[in-house]
């Protein structure tokens, strides 16, 4: 069974959690930049939670399933259309074959992921769907996807949950998107990085005080932070080591830009800060223009908030596989 | 118990990944250390276990990590680093040595006669140079499979090109400051382009994707024109 690809939407991709144990030979992880909003959605079409999603960028693609699908998108709020009826986020939906499923624009919010039951099956690279546009490594070749590319979805067992009317159905449930996406925008909780104390002493109360505007170059490899030119006491000659998704880097220009998931395994700027992980998310969906904070956060605080969100989600995964076995008997 | 080198520094840098330094020089027996350290605490500790010039970055599961009395899994983490660090192990198995054939000038390098000019030397001087020295693979970086060899001639040090090429060819070995490398796939690079190799330098289809790894030793040997299109065609004939 395939999912046709009409229009591709600005930037689509294949994402699952990202590809483990290469870094060492220069690949990087990729994968989905708002990972709990991919987990959830692979969850609430009853996938285990590691299939991969698409993730579509500020603009969605249009796409028609050739037979019965189960679907469900998360992630930033999008206008979705099968015919003229618009279907929610945040929950399941069965669609009809030959179902043509519009995602338009973004209200807010810069990135979606959709999810379908089974999964999209393209053959693992290096143990991975993702695709990393940047290393041009991953299934389609390491490409956005394309008017007229064919995806493939996994097999799967069969879905009573939901009764197959002729019209495209969404459950009648589904979850409440606040907690998991950052509507308000709040400062993001940034860690000193070692060459903080490297930085004068006005650029580094600008850090945490005067606020920056997400750059229009931004993508999956770094985003962009423009607004006031931060710098060095003096001028630091380094040798590359190796960064993170998450690390706050200073290049000569001023301008700090911070690693997202396709980013090069090493690097030789200033690494003046590291976001903390459960924060990376939250700015994978701020988009071009959006204001971004940063507040000092301890390492303790960050580790704190990172255990306590994994908790929440795990909870959040189990009561909707329970769910959907109540709504689906064996 | 003596540790066998002097500690390197340990930094958190994220909720789940250390930095350890061991100094801050582009320099082989210090960048040997890191790569002894990698191979004890590659399959001990780490998800990643990334080693570059003089650093090592070790990520790891928290949620393993953590404790039952509550303690940090980073600080878990620190102690069996210094502990798998401080034990008196066997010394880690010897580096491979690979052998790289490379059809130096030519179309195949079109930057060796201005690194010649540079380094005030004649194009064979650059060649018997570049081949003589043992390099060792520093790290892996930038791209997917790119080598970063230290051991070059000094004199063949160049700055790198104020105007970077979109495309440098897949396979192009190249200098770039006191470094070496070899563009795995097709890539934009600023590097000087001196010889290329007909070896697939990473290829997905491979059993290993990268044909270097982080510690290797390299050579290279140079071939002529002839030889580059067998072995070229030869590699294609293998995918």
């Amino acid at each position: 069974m395939s999912v046709h690809v009409l229009k591709p939407g600005l930037l689509s991709s294949l994402q699952d959690g990202g590809r483990s144990g290469y870094a060492a030979l220069g690949i990087g992880r990729a994968g989905a930049m708002d990972t709990p909003a991919w987990q959830l959605a692979n969850a609430l079409v009853g996938n285990r939670g590691d299939e991969a999603a698409l993730e579509f960028t500020l603009v969605g693609p249009t796409l028609q399933f050739d037979q019965l699908t189960t679907i469900a998108f998360t992630g930033a709020p999008v206008d979705a259309r099968v015919g003229e009826r618009s279907l929610p986020g945040w929950t399941c939906c069965l669609l009809p074959a030959g179902s043509v499923l519009r995602l338009g624009g973004m209200a807010r919010g810069c990135r979606g992921y959709l999810a379908v039951r089974g999964g999209f099956s393209a053959e693992p690279v290096l143990g991975s769907r993702s695709i990393d546009l940047h290393a041009r490594l991953g299934p389609l070749g390491g490409r956005a996807l394309q008017a007229g590319d064919a995806l493939s979805v996994g097999e799967h067992a069969p879905w009573h949950g939901l009764r197959c009317h002729a019209k495209a159905t969404p459950l009648s449930w589904g979850l409440d998107p606040q907690p998991w996406f950052d509507f308000g925008q709040e400062p993001l909780a940034l860690l000193r990085g070692h060459h903080f104390d490297q930085l004068d002493d006005a650029s580094q109360r600008a850090l945490f005080g005067a606020g920056f505007r997400l750059g229009k170059d931004s993508n999956r490899t770094a985003t962009r932070l423009d607004g006031q030119r931060l710098n060095l006491r003096a001028p630091l000659e380094l040798i590359s080591e190796a960064t993170l998704p998450g690390t706050l880097q200073l290049p000569p220009s001023g301008q700090p830009i911070l690693l997202q998931a396709e980013a090069p395994v090493t690097g030789g700027y200033p690494r003046i800060g590291q976001l903390s992980a459960v924060d990376l998310p939250r700015l994978a969906q701020r988009r071009p223009g959006d204001a971004v904070c940063f507040r000092e956060t301890t390492l303790e605080e960050a580790s704190a908030r990172l255990a306590q969100r994994q908790q929440r989600l795990q909870r959040l995964l189990q009561r909707i596989a329970l769910r959907l076995e109540s709504a689906c008997p064996p | 118990m003596t540790s066998p080198w002097p500690g390197p520094t340990i930094e958190p840098l994220a909720e789940d990944a250390l930095l350890l330094r061991f100094g801050d020089a582009m320099d082989a027996v210090l960048n040997a250390r890191v790569h002894a350290a990698a191979a004890r605490l590659r399959t001990l500790i780490a998800t990643e276990c990334v080693p570059a010039y003089a650093s090592l970055l070790l990520r790891f599961d928290p949620l393993s990590w953590q404790g039952a009395d509550g303690q940090a899994a980073l600080e878990r983490v620190r102690e069996a680093v210094l502990a798998a660090l401080q034990s008196a192990e066997e010394s880690p198995v010897p580096p491979r040595e690979i052998v790289i054939p490379v059809c130096y000038g030519g179309e195949h390098g079109p930057d060796i006669e201005a690194v010649a000019r540079h380094a005030g030397l004649e194009v064979a001087q650059v060649i018997e140079r570049h081949a003589a020295a043992r390099y060792q693979v520093a790290m892996l970086g930038f791209a997917p499979g790119f080598p970063y060899l230290l051991g070059l001639d000094e004199t063949l040090a160049m700055p790198r090109r104020a105007d970077p090429r979109l495309r440098v060819p897949a396979g192009s070995v190249a200098i770039g400051g006191r470094q070496t490398g070899i563009y795995p796939q097709e890539l934009p690079g600023g590097w000087h382009l001196i010889g290329r190799t007909p070896w697939a330098v990473f290829d997905l289809r491979a059993r290993a994707p990268a044909l270097l790894r982080p510690g290797d030793h390299v050579r290279f040997q140079p071939i002529d024109a002839v030889q580059y299109r067998q072995l070229s065609q030869a590699t294609d004939a293998a995918r």
